[in-house]
């Protein structure tokens, strides 16, 4: 009954009441009702009315969804084809969405079947239909292998305009195909440093927008930092932290500034990075406190620096600040021996208020290293020894080292304190750092929910066995365009150029 | 690539209503969102995107509703957020004011318009002077020949209907200049730069082309304009409204479009600058614990003579336990506004190059406080009319209509107050 009405509604004169009654046939999920409604489908598919076909377009992959045998059978998947070379923008659009979502689902099938001809009619209605016509066939696009450099640059010149529009998630799907294709492009010719040029304006402006932009834009700038760091390195005051930011962004806009600290910059960050290690958030301050002492690791001319900002933060006696640095200290330490030693009298003043296992084993290590320079080394160990029980595992193996160390130090006086000795663990990090596979990937995903978690999508995603893995398209390609959809990670990886940053020049590029 | 479903909850997370457009996420789901958000903002996590299981909230707040578009795969992040913001945008211009009670009050038009703005999770018609015309408030709109999606939805120009009339041939075209600034605690400038917009209100028949002239450095570069007495702006980045075509612009800078009817944003351009901050303020905060706070600001105009900013308001923070105000200013009135935590010093009218002063004294319990403060920069929110800081120029605007009618293009400058902080010692 219900069928038939949809049958006739289909066949009105009036355009709106058929592409109405497509809608609403594709949500009914019945397998019986959805074989009656192949016809009146078939025929919406080839309507005059743009409105009418465009809606049909989205009803194939409503359809799929329902029964994708009867799809591919009937036909439909040839149709939506058909319709990428439509004269209709909005349609090209639809059918390019539909395609991509069915083969979302279908990731060895060349469902799109992406050549130079029909590349070109995408590109033509790219210029003609709506903003999210627009993200449509721009992600699209970035899935494409083009055959040669000459073909990655003519689309990278289509494509570059609509780093101008005003809505921001076209511009981060251009941004998503430029940085693909620039893996393509010829390292020295002036196109490739030109459009490196023009991506960071647009990457900035999106800093401009609603905070959830923003965010969204924050984590996937990260990625390209990682990446391409040249792109933004002389950015870095975008990066600095407003007053009235979210939370979200504070910390991510923290972690990109540190990326990309320098030698040239590295007083203007270590300013601003005092500054916000009294700002009233645990995780930022420590994330702030933490990333001078990287700083100080990273940059040996800029230790000392680092240590004079560090005393005037103890000075504050915040004590997630304090305790924060008391780790970092340690770490300057370890690598530096003999700088900040000034430090260590006022440290040892500091001691009552640590309460967190970090700083507690910090100062431990602390103690045990410079016994020789603590007068009252024994003492101060013997504090921490009396709530043994009650420490961490990794307290308690810090604080066996430090003992065994005083007493090699100054036997006499720790014979009490020597208990059995083991080796204590590394400390962990505070950022990520992604293997080169995975940034890859990431970048490939740019925009989407992957590139704000910073994760692939096999790991959120239900069902990802059927998805497959995006990687970047490779120089002078030794497969071509049809096979790298369907390749495994593995034999195309090892051609790809990788961008090596250069050591003691960005501060980020710390890859243990 | 797309939301799954959206809902519009009430501010405590019950759906008010809802969308479901593919099928693959359980309705049910929605229920575990606002605990989840609750708990983040208490652990200090909070953020845009969250996760409970595999399901995947992407949220925006406006004013007492959440829209929330959930999801199990790997969606286009950006895409949803800029999705939800739009059709935020759409119901505003329905409704007017957007809250609760709008939803509440008004069932059958959202339920069409979910229905129209997306379609199993695509974004579809989203301009909603377009969608006026076939979604309205009236009813049945299903009876033959009465409404018919206008073609305009599909064409290539889906912003503008055909056969708009007017009398009179209008443009007012309105260059608003946003400074933004941060000021160090020892006086020097972090970051400086200017956000313009450039909004047209365009009353104009049929179908116009309009080409806009600016003086753009690369526009005069690319036409041998430069240098001499022709002053140009260094545009850092533009973006434009979706009308304007953009390889013509990437071409030889050329703005050409066919304006949507009514108000609109055609562009909005971003510059980093060198000149000196507007208003420039010097203050000393003098704490004197467990006794008295003693707060010292002074404002300078450092902008034109002939020009005058209005409605400026200088909001200089002030300990949480402070009481007893006491003010003096020079001119103007000084206010304490304690559930900001903050002195608002308002002055209405504030000529260039003039100097202005603000004493104010606050008293500090004998007892202090145990936990730390953030430390919050000054504010300083101004509008100055006839001006822009960038020295941006709109040239000509050219309208061209088959009919060949002529038209007025009118212009205004103004500079605002960005986001203007300055950070305290």
């Amino acid at each position: 009954m219900a069928v038939n009405s949809f049958i006739k509604d289909c066949e009105d004169p009036n355009p709106l009441i058929r592409a109405l009654a497509v809608r609403t046939m594709g949500c009914i999920r019945v397998d019986k009702i959805t074989e009656y409604l192949c016809e009146p489908l078939r025929k919406c598919l080839k309507d005059e009315d743009p409105y009418v076909r465009k809606t049909a377009a989205v009803c194939v992959a409503k359809l799929h969804d329902i029964n994708a045998q009867m799809v591919e059978d009937q036909g439909f998947l040839d149709s939506l084809r058909d319709l990428i070379a439509d004269s209709n923008p909005m349609v090209v659009a639809n059918a390019v969405a539909a395609l991509s979502e069915i083969s979302e689902s279908h990731p060895n099938s060349n469902l799109l079947d992406l050549n130079p001809q029909n590349i070109n009619k995408l590109l033509t209605a790219l210029n003609e239909c709506t903003e999210w016509g627009q993200i449509f066939i721009l992600d699209c696009l970035s899935n494409y292998n083009p055959k040669d450099d000459r073909e990655a640059q003519n689309i990278c010149e289509q494509v570059t305009p609509q780093l101008s529009h005003a809505n921001s998630a076209v511009v981060l799907s251009a941004v998503k195909v430029l940085m693909k294709f620039l893996e393509l492009l010829p390292k020295d010719s002036d196109y490739y440093n030109m459009l490196l040029k023009k991506l960071a304006p647009p990457l900035v402006t999106l800093l401009s927008g609603e905070p959830e932009v923003q965010y969204v834009a924050l984590r996937n700038i990260n990625l390209i930092v990682q990446k391409r760091p040249e792109i933004l390195k002389q950015e870095i005051k975008v990066f600095f932290v407003k007053y009235n930011d979210p939370i979200y962004v504070k910390l991510e806009k923290l972690d990109i500034m540190i990326r990309l600290a320098s030698q040239a910059n590295i007083t203007q960050v270590l300013a601003e990075l005092k500054e916000h290690a009294t700002v009233v958030n645990v995780d930022f301050v420590q994330k702030a406190v933490w990333a001078i002492g990287r700083s100080a690791i990273k940059m040996e001319q800029s230790a000392t620096c680092c240590g004079s900002t560090l005393l005037d933060l103890i000075q504050t006696k915040v004590n997630y600040v304090v305790q924060e640095m008391i780790v970092v200290i340690r770490d300057i330490f370890r690598k530096y021996s003999n700088k900040c030693e000034s430090v260590i009298a006022t440290l040892c003043e500091n001691l009552d208020s640590l309460d967190e296992p970090d700083a507690r084993e910090a100062m431990i290590w602390i103690v045990g290293e410079y016994a020789e320079r603590i007068d009252n080394a024994d003492e101060l160990l013997e504090s921490f020894l009396e709530g043994f029980h009650d420490e961490s595992t990794q307290v308690q193996l810090t604080l066996l080292t430090a003992i065994v160390k005083l007493f090699l130090k100054k036997p006499p006086e720790t014979q009490e304190l020597v208990q059995q000795s083991c080796l204590r663990s590394h400390g962990s990090l505070k950022t990520e750092f992604f293997e080169p596979t995975v940034l890859d990937e990431l970048i490939c995903h740019i925009g989407s929910l992957a590139s704000v978690y910073h994760k692939p999508s096999n790991a959120f995603v239900e069902g990802s066995h059927v998805i497959h893995r995006k990687h970047l398209p490779i120089h002078h390609g030794s497969t071509d365009a049809g096979d790298s959809l369907a390749g495994t990670t593995t034999a195309t990886n090892l051609e790809q150029p990788q961008v090596i940053p250069s050591q003691g020049d960005l501060l980020g590029s710390l890859l243990n | 690539m797309s939301a799954s479903a959206v809902f519009i909850l009430d501010v405590k997370g019950k759906p008010l209503i809802s969308r479901n457009y593919k099928g693959d996420v359980a309705m049910s789901k929605i229920e575990h969102f606002m605990p989840l958000l609750v708990q983040r903002e208490e652990e200090g996590a909070l953020a845009p995107l969250l996760s409970h299981g595999q399901v995947h909230f992407l949220w925006i707040k406006h004013s007492n509703l959440y829209l929330v578009a959930t999801t199990a795969k790997n969606a286009n992040a950006s895409l949803v957020y800029s999705f939800l913001y739009k059709t935020i945008e759409v119901f505003c211009e329905y409704f007017k004011e957007l809250e609760e009670e709008s939803i509440r009050d008004n069932f059958v038009i959202v339920y069409e318009l979910l229905d129209e703005l997306m379609d199993f999770g695509f974004p579809q018609t989203t301009d909603s002077k377009i969608l006026q015309e076939y979604i309205t408030q009236q009813s049945n709109k299903l009876e033959t020949g009465k409404s018919r999606v206008p073609p305009t939805v599909t064409n290539a120009v889906s912003w503008r209907s055909e056969g708009i009339k007017y009398k009179k041939n209008e443009v007012f075209i309105d260059v608003i200049e946003s400074v933004n600034l941060l000021v160090n605690a020892n006086g020097s400038v972090l970051l400086s730069e200017i956000v313009g917009t450039i909004k047209l209100k365009v009353f104009l028949s049929g179908m116009p082309e309009l080409r806009l002239g600016l003086n753009d450095r690369v526009l005069f570069e690319l036409t041998g304009l430069s240098g001499g007495k022709n002053k140009s702006v260094e545009l850092e980045d533009v973006k434009f409204h979706q009308c304007v075509r953009l390889s013509r612009f990437d071409n030889d800078r050329t703005i050409s479009f066919i304006p949507p009817d009514g108000d609109f944003e055609l562009m909005s351009y971003r510059l980093s600058t060198q000149v000196k901050p507007l208003i420039w303020i010097e203050s000393v905060i003098e704490k004197f614990s467990h006794s008295r706070v003693e707060i010292m600001v002074k404002a300078k105009g450092q902008f034109k003579k002939q020009s005058v900013a209005n409605g400026v308001e200088i909001s200089v923070p002030v300990p949480s336990d402070a009481d007893s105000p006491r003010f003096k200013t020079s001119v103007g009135s000084a206010k304490y506004v304690p559930e900001r935590n903050v002195v608002i010093w308002s002055i209405k009218s504030f000529p260039g190059g003039k100097e202005y002063l603000m004493r104010a004294h606050f008293g500090l319990p004998s007892v202090e406080k145990e936990e730390v403060e953030g430390r919050p920069p000054i504010g300083v929110k101004f509008e100055i009319p006839y001006f822009t800081v960038s020295g941006i120029q709109v040239r000509y605007m050219k309208i061209i209509e088959k009919s060949g009618y002529q038209a007025l293009p009118w212009v205004r400058y103004i500079t605002q107050s960005g986001d203007y902080q300055l950070r305290t010692s």
